[in-house]
């Protein structure tokens, strides 16, 4: 059996800066897995521009951004396997993988890295009634069809969801030549970036409809139309609300979902609330030496935040694999997310391994204005940090320094919460 | 001219066909969708029922206890998953024994073998997951769950290695009688045969009218399913049934052959033959019923909802056999529930009208058993490995919920009667069948559909006909 | 007078602003919360411009085909313009990020650039 220090599962985003990162910390036996033809994953079919700023500060597309770290990758001579589809990881981290080349194989890890990333919400998750034709595609298959394979997937569209690919989708599909009639939005907020309504939809008069969703779908064969009706406020449509629009094509962006049945089946303690791996302080799941990061771990919204958290990941990693963690003297604090608050990336933190400043990501149940993000040390408000907006679509994170953390020898719990002024 | 025509490529159809195909005889299957398996056949609850249900002295009672008792050695003489889990019919208080042992009763008399009453303690060990309201329940060993695709394309497969010819896209428009038979007229021409097997399903009663002056009617009855993750596809071991009662019928929960669990059907009479749409309604209901069978049903695990049309005849019982005002057409009408579990006592008994009719004599050289599509998750890793070394196809996997492999998808095009579209890719091999519903593996099937047959992507079909799932190319409007 | 009514994208506020307009001039930016929804709403008002990205094909290639963007902003009328002249515009692999696909693309001065790498195969 082959064997390496570390293996990361994944060659997107997350993969590609974890193991960069961890062949920068000391690290030379590192695989990368990646079951496509290329590394970099979904970045590669989001020609789009706006990635980048906070890690390059330049603004950069999509494939762009993934060469960056492709080139860093080669450039550090890391090793990969494409077109090469992970089975099975034993809780002994003993890899199962398969190609066409080599057939089934097993790689005896150190520490695994898991950054599958995520997969897309599907029409059957939502429940839509009507028929079941052609031309009901998540956002994110047909931005493969028309950015990489340069193939239309219908003329006339509707899209329902407004996070940020059914948004991008939206232009995409105009600028190659369909019409997008509406985006429809069952919350009564968008998922997606305020800049992305405006350049995505605004700029060409699409309207944004909130609080509504598809009721029907008609069409035996091929899409052809859709019925949007208003909800009320738990989501229900409202009777006499109904409209039709004819279409061929209903795109889906109703929400992503961390791909984790590797995890799940290896035995990776799972969050309910974001459908990822529970991690600690070093993004190491309940099983010593198996970390995640990325879209795995919790669906991010900017990718620069995805690269930050997996080069931790990374860090981390070979620190486990390298014995150099600090095991001695640290306290364990257990971070809890409430009032609006729905969870904490990570859920505790040792005070020992932690890094010196250590971010902590969540985000929110809802859209919170003139609010305040704070934290509790036990009952001490220690951290209360004025908030012009906070809302689900956009990440959030406080830090914690170990200066901070020293103060507060007896320390049991973190509060995270949002306060409203 | 044909021995014989069977319209229609369903489960009837393609066990006619089949067991038609042991004798000489020049037989055709026409169907007017792209494939089989398209209409009532595959969309239903796939329970292959034990058979208390049906009157007793019915041909249904007949036909489900035969069907049942030949769907062991059919799923191994023709390579498609069967399995025989049991079934529980569950009733919420002592007030309604008597129907539960009536339904016994009936089970009995039509010869249903092994029912046991059992009392709730019993039921706790079997199934810990039932209902805190379970009073009691029918027990059920033989019944079972089937893949219906499977069966169905198993059995219209190997009638076609036997010789029997398939013409899909192919719809009957009208029936005639000519001078020793029957005219057919069509979308693709005129077909002659001296012998009609109509096993059209919900449009049985359309061809039946057009010959017979004895008018049948069918309902097309709909059936709406919420199918769950295979996550969730231990939560009940058997297939739990509730005792139909003067509240309504309830809805059934099942483990599925490949491990998902599957809530439904609803019964809700349409007008439309093709009316294969789920309602909020009807999703509704089948979510609401759940709960009261079986307790802690993860619904937000849906990962699909679809609706079949069941094809209710009036009078709700199998019209099988030739039509005394129309001799040579034979009807297979009324194949509703327990339809699927009976198609191969029907097809022995549409086989055995026609043998008898024409003086058919038996083949020497019917091939009577058949290869499925190989799974490679049922090989030992050596033997996989060694698959992979002879065909590289089977180490690239396409649908990455299910894993399947290119290998597969391959062999589901290439092998007779093979898939052509992506729903018959999917019926065939699983592929697009998972948790992401084929968002991901679409655009990836389409494309070895595309190269193994030859065309471009612009021509693949979600179903054939206009289910085109890409219309043009970027920019060829602007 | 005319007046322009804007949505601000510089955070997720999205506050909407108000632009009172004398001709090409700016009168007065109301409805933002901060200086950054002022510097926004008179861009946007004054000389709008957005990236423009899209994909031609590539024969020869790894891939079918290659993502492209404007290098520079363009104005907002001209995206579709630019759009328009990337139509039956095909590329040789190899192509790599910064390749010139097309140059000054609808007279706006600004090359369209390949985003991506595609290696001849």
């Amino acid at each position: 059996m082959k064997s390496y220090d570390i293996v990361i599962i994944g060659g997107g985003p997350a993969g590609l800066a974890a193991a960069v990162s961890a062949k920068e910390s000391g690290i030379d036996s590192i695989l990368i897995l990646e079951r496509d033809k290329e590394l970099g994953g979904i970045l590669n079919q989001c020609i789009h521009n706006g990635f980048g700023l906070h890690t390059f500060k330049e603004e950069l597309t999509g494939p762009e951004y993934a060469q960056r770290f492709i080139t860093q990758v080669e450039d550090l001579k890391i090793e990969y396997c494409l077109h090469t589809m992970v089975m099975d990881i034993s809780p002994q981290k003993v890899v199962t993988a398969m190609n066409r080349e080599e057939g089934m194989f097993e790689i005896q890890a150190k520490a695994v890295i898991l950054a599958m990333g995520c997969r897309e919400r599907s029409r059957g998750a939502l429940n839509i009634p009507g028929y079941r034709p052609a031309g009901i595609y998540s956002a994110g298959t047909a931005q493969r069809l028309v950015n990489m394979e340069g193939l239309m997937p219908g003329r006339e569209v509707v899209i329902l969801g407004s996070g940020d690919i059914g948004l991008i989708m939206a232009r995409r599909m105009t600028f190659e030549g369909a019409k997008v009639k509406v985006v429809a939005e069952l919350m009564p907020y968008s998922g997606g970036l305020k800049r992305n309504i405006v350049q995505c939809l605004d700029d060409y008069g699409i309207p944004l409809k909130l609080s509504h969703t598809v009721v029907d779908i008609k069409g035996k064969k091929r899409v052809e139309g859709v019925t949007l009706a208003e909800v009320d406020e738990k989501g229900r449509p409202i009777p006499g609300t109904e409209e039709f629009y004819s279409c061929d094509t209903l795109l889906l962006s109703v929400g992503l979902i961390p791909e984790n049945e590797l995890s799940g089946d290896m035995g990776v303690e799972m969050s309910p609330v974001t459908s990822g791996p529970v991690v600690n302080e070093s993004l190491e799941t309940n099983i010593e030496g198996v970390f995640a990061c990325g879209n795995v771990l919790h669906v991010h919204d900017l990718v620069d935040f995805v690269s930050e958290e997996a080069a931790a990941a990374g860090k981390n990693a070979a620190a486990y694999v390298k014995g150099t963690r600090t095991e001695e003297g640290g306290r364990e604090i257990t971070l809890d997310p409430t009032d609006g608050v729905r969870y904490t990336v990570p859920a505790t933190v040792n005070t020992a391994r932690m890094d010196d400043i250590l971010t902590v990501r969540f985000r929110v149940g809802g859209v919170y204005k003139n609010c305040y993000v704070s934290a509790y040390f036990d009952d001490e408000r220690v951290i209360h940090k004025k908030r012009q907006i906070v809302a689900p679509g956009e990440m959030e994170e406080i830090r914690l320094t170990k200066e901070q953390l020293a103060e507060y020898p007896d320390l049991k719990t973190i509060t995270v919460k949002i306060e409203e002024a | 001219m044909y021995d014989v025509i069977i319209i229609g490529a369903g489960v009837a159809g393609s066990a006619s066909a089949r067991e038609l195909s042991r004798y000489k005889v020049n037989a055709c299957v026409l169907e007017k969708e792209e494939d089989v398996c398209c209409g009532t056949s595959k969309a239903n609850s796939a329970i292959v029922h034990a058979g208390y249900d049906a009157a007793n002295g019915s041909l249904m009672a007949k036909l489900n206890v035969r069907g049942n008792e030949m769907m062991e050695q059919l799923s191994k003489d023709l390579d498609f998953p069967f399995k025989r889990i049991g079934s529980l019919v569950v009733c919420l208080n002592e007030e309604d024994m008597p129907g539960l042992q009536a339904l016994y009763d009936r089970g009995v008399a039509n010869g249903v073998k092994e029912l046991q009453i059992l009392n709730r303690e019993q039921i706790l060990e079997m199934e810990p997951n039932i209902s805190d309201n379970v009073y009691a329940a029918l027990y059920a060993p033989t019944a079972g769950i089937v893949c219906p695709f499977g069966l169905n394309i198993a059995m219209a497969e190997n009638a076609c290695e036997n010789g029997v010819e398939f013409r899909f896209n192919t719809e009957v428009q009208n029936i005639r009688k000519i001078d020793g038979g029957w005219a057919l007229d069509t979308n693709n021409g005129v077909y002659e045969t001296k012998y009609v097997v109509n096993a059209a399903g919900v449009y049985a009663d359309k061809f039946h009218n057009m010959v017979s002056e004895k008018k049948i009617h069918i309902t097309p009855r709909r059936g709406d399913y919420c199918l769950l993750d295979k996550k969730t596809g231990k939560h009940v071991s058997r297939t739990i049934f509730a005792l139909p009662t003067k509240f309504g019928k309830g809805v059934l929960v099942t483990p599925t052959i490949h491990g998902n669990l599957l809530v439904g059907p609803t019964a809700i009479d349409v007008d439309d033959k093709e009316g294969t749409n789920t309602t909020r309604d009807g999703l509704d209901q089948v979510i609401s019923k759940a709960g009261l069978t079986v307790k802690n049903l993860p619904m937000r695990q849906v990962i699909t909802s679809f609706a079949g049309l069941r094809a209710h005849e009036d009078g709700h019982e199998f019209l099988i056999g030739e039509l005394e005002d129309a001799k040579g057409f034979v009807d297979c009408a009324g194949i509703e529930s327990p339809g699927l579990t009976s198609c191969p006592a029907i097809g022995e008994m549409v086989a055995d009208i026609l043998a008898e009719k024409m003086n058919l004599e038996k083949k020497e050289d019917f091939i009577s058993t058949r290869k499925g599509i190989l799974d490679p998750n049922t090989l030992s890793k050596e033997e996989r490995a060694e698959l992979i070394k002879k065909n590289p196809a089977y180490g690239n996997i396409i649908c990455r919920c299910e894993m399947i492999t290119e290998g597969e998808i391959i062999d589901a095009i290439r092998r007779p009667l093979g898939a052509r579209s992506l729903d018959g890719v999917k019926r065939r091999t699983r592929a697009g069948m998972g948790r992401c519903q084929a968002g991901f593996c679409s655009p990836r099937t389409m494309e070895i559909l595309a190269r193994e047959c030859g065309v471009s992507m612009s021509d693949i079909t979600k179903s054939g006909g206009d289910s085109r799932l890409v219309v043009g190319t970027n920019k060829d409007t602007l | 007078m005319e007046i322009r009514k804007l949505t601000c994208i510089s955070c997720p506020m999205g506050c909407p602003i108000t632009v009172e307009m004398e001709g090409a001039e700016v009168i007065s930016v109301t409805g933002n919360t901060c200086k950054r929804g002022d510097v926004y709403a008179r861009k946007e008002v004054t000389h709008p411009t957005r990236i423009v990205t899209s994909t031609v094909k590539v024969t020869g290639g790894a891939a079918d085909m290659v993502s492209v963007k404007t290098k520079e902003d363009v104005p907002k009328d001209k995206v579709f313009d630019c759009v328009r002249a990337l139509k039956g515009v095909t590329v040789k692999a190899p192509v790599h990020i910064g390749d010139v696909i097309v140059p000054d693309a609808a007279g706006t001065g600004v090359d369209i650039v390949a985003t991506k790498n595609v290696e001849e195969v």
